[in-house]
């Protein structure tokens, strides 16, 4: 009843933000002691942004982002992306929240051996129940982009492991979704490779509606970002256009 | 979904192959061990089946089965004959003997005397010879299995034997459902058995009763259960009681009974360990398939449908493996008319079910529990 109160403002979230935590901490238990990973992150990620997150190994990159993208629970603290509060959704809802608007690129590709690149690539539509033919034509279309349309009836052994991350960034991106989450996209390509991905993420994950983050320790690369954001320890200690000496 | 689950499994082949075989195992192993038990304790019956023109088999009281029985005095036949809703009764003996054959072997052997005038307690078919040749002088007919077990690749026609110090000429070869011990059965007149069978005072076995309206063959026993003070058993009764006897009298029960177990136990633990192994060697696709957006049902939906799969094809396989089994062994007399009642490909495919659905969901178990987070570490 009434009128409908804008949710999205409530802990200082701007409704515009695609991603926005407050008060993110996640504890690990390791044997009897306690790790704090991350220390209250309160961030805002931006629409039509390239963000970057680097910082030190262990400094809590890929938990924070998993925490981002709805695959791992924080210990405390909210987090919206897009306006929904992801941690407040039924199970099911969040699996249902991340195949319609969120794709992966993680370290471990994790692509399935038996089926094809082009079927691998189609994973997420399938998933949304589209017709497997259509699925896979869309999935080829988009490993051309990624300039391996001939890898496409491969298997995943038969492919090098710089082909089987584009493979992975393919199935991240076939379903458009809203926010993509890439950790170290190009640390296993050659430099013109990595920039061809990287301009690919952009084209195709940076748009006004859309938003992209990228955990990277890969310079060649900085100068690509929109926006920097430098974790250590588990806080953000930078947020600029560019990168703090040192990193 | 589904399609991305066949090929996870089938691309796997190794495991694929163990599965199916596991699952083939044990339906093999379930259906023809259930096959031959059922089988063969219906040989209990075999007695009672070989006469199926007999209504009604009436009996001392303490007879139990076709080949557990105490003689009759002779005058039971008249009683019998005088009950009501009677149509015909026949004289019928069976007894042991022992013969010696040309070679000088000596076998047991069952003597069956048949009803002189009507025949009836022969065996339906002839494989050789006809009924009539009992009218000859000192004939018997032989059962198949009995040609098989004492003239192996000969004609038994013609043949003499010493039977109880008798002279006896197979003329004929019956086709007859074989005993529980596979014995070698003689039949022979009733007149003649009594020569054959040494003779105590009682020497009737049991009266065979063919009813006025063989649909009221029930009430038909009880009535003369009543009127003479014997037993009697309809053909169904009978044949059960036959069954019953070698089910409470042998350890094949409990024998055949601990096969299937350990085909079900051996099924549990070939697929069980394959199953986990598939699982767990793609615990990290299914990791990633889950945090990509595919929920627990799906994914149990998934595993459902592999587990199908290979139920399917193991329990395809080994069913048709049984069915060879049994065609394969048919001429042998010991699996004579041998078949699989549709209730044993039931049970073992409930059995594949089981062990499927326990191993499924074992094996599952660790799928639904992994974090999506945790496969990307
Ligand atoms: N599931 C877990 N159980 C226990 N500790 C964990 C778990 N996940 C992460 N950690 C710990 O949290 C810290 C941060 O890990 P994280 O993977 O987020 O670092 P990272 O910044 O991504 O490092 P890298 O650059 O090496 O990938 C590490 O000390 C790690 O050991
Ligand atoms: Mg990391």
């Amino acid at each position: 009843m009434g009128t409908p109160i804008d949710t999205s403002a409530i802990g200082g979230c701007k409704p515009e933000a695609a991603i926005c935590t407050r008060g993110v901490t996640r504890d690990f238990q390791a044997g009897q002691q306690t790790i704090t990973v991350l220390h209250g992150i309160d961030l805002d990620i931006r629409a039509g942004e390239l963000t970057f997150l680097v910082g030190e190994s262990g400094s809590g990159k890929t938990t924070l982002i998993s925490i981002m993208c709805g695959i791992l629970w924080p210990t405390l603290g909210e987090v919206k992306v897009f306006g929904t509060d992801i941690y407040e959704l039924g199970d099911t809802e969040l699996v249902e929240f991340r195949l319609q608007n969120i794709g992966f690129i993680f370290q471990q590709y994790n692509l399935i051996p038996s089926i094809d690149a082009a079927n691998n690539a189609a994973v997420p539509l399938i998933a949304q129940g589209m017709d497997r033919l259509e699925a896979r034509e869309k999935a080829v279309a988009m490993l051309k982009k990624l300039n391996i349309a001939d890898q496409a009836d491969k298997l995943p052994r038969q492919l090098s492991g710089g082909q089987q991350q584009r493979v992975a960034i393919a199935r991240a991106l076939v379903h458009e979704p809203r926010l993509v989450v890439c950790d170290e996209p190009t640390a296993a390509l050659d430099a013109s490779s990595g920039r061809r991905v990287m301009d690919l993420l952009r084209d195709v994950a940076v748009a006004e509606d859309r938003a992209c983050i990228i955990v990277t320790h890969d310079n060649r690369i900085f100068d690509l970002a929109d926006r920097i954001l430098v974790l250590e320890d588990g806080r953000i200690t930078h947020d600029g256009t560019d990168v703090p000496e040192g990193h | 979904m589904l399609w991305i689950a066949i090929r996870m499994l089938t691309g796997d082949a190794q495991k694929f192959y163990g599965l199916v075989f596991g699952i083939a195992f044990s339906t093999l192993l379930i259906t023809q061990q259930l096959t031959i038990f059922v089988n063969l304790i219906e040989r209990g019956a075999s007695g009672v089946y070989n006469v199926s023109s007999a209504d009604v088999w009436v009996m001392d009281p303490v007879s139990r089965t076709s080949d557990v029985a105490y003689a009759l005095p002779s005058t039971a036949l008249d009683k019998v004959r005088s009950v009501p809703g009677v149509e015909w009764a026949v004289p019928h003996i069976r007894a042991q003997a022992s013969v010696r054959t040309k070679d000088g072997d000596l076998e047991g052997v069952a003597v069956i005397g048949v009803d002189d005038a009507t025949l009836i307690g022969l065996p339906k078919r002839m494989l050789e010879g006809s009924s009539d040749v009992l009218s000859r002088p000192d004939s018997v007919i032989i059962d198949d299995v009995g040609t098989t077990r004492m003239f192996p690749g000969q004609s038994p026609i013609g043949e003499r034997l010493e039977l109880n110090d008798q002279r006896a000429v197979i003329r004929g070869i019956a086709d007859a459902i074989p005993s529980f011990t596979s014995t070698v059965v003689l039949y022979t007149k009733y007149s003649q058995a009594l020569n054959y069978v040494p003779g105590t005072r009682n020497r009737l076995s049991f009266v065979l009763v063919g009813a006025e309206d063989p649909m009221q063959a029930k009430a038909l026993s009880e009535r003369i259960e009543r009127e003479t003070g014997l037993k009697a058993r309809t053909r169904d009764e009978f044949a059960q009681d036959g069954i019953d006897f070698i089910i409470e009298n042998t350890g094949i029960p409990l024998n055949f009974g601990i096969t299937v177990a350990l085909g079900f136990i051996v099924g549990v633990a070939i697929v069980g360990l394959t199953f986990s192994l598939f699982i767990r060697d793609n615990i990290k696709q299914f990791g990633a398939l889950k945090a990509i957006g595919v929920t627990n049902r799906k994914i149990r939906r998934m595993v459902a449908v592999q587990a199908g799969l290979v139920g399917l094809v193991g329990y395809g396989l080994g069913v048709i493996g049984t069915v060879f089994f049994i065609w394969g062994f048919s001429s042998n007399p010991t699996f004579k008319g041998f078949y699989i009642p549709w209730q044993i490909p039931l049970v073992s495919l409930v059995a594949v079910f089981l062990i499927l659905a326990l191993t499924g969901w074992l094996a599952l178990r660790n799928v639904l529990k992994t974090e999506p987070a945790s496969v990307f570490r």
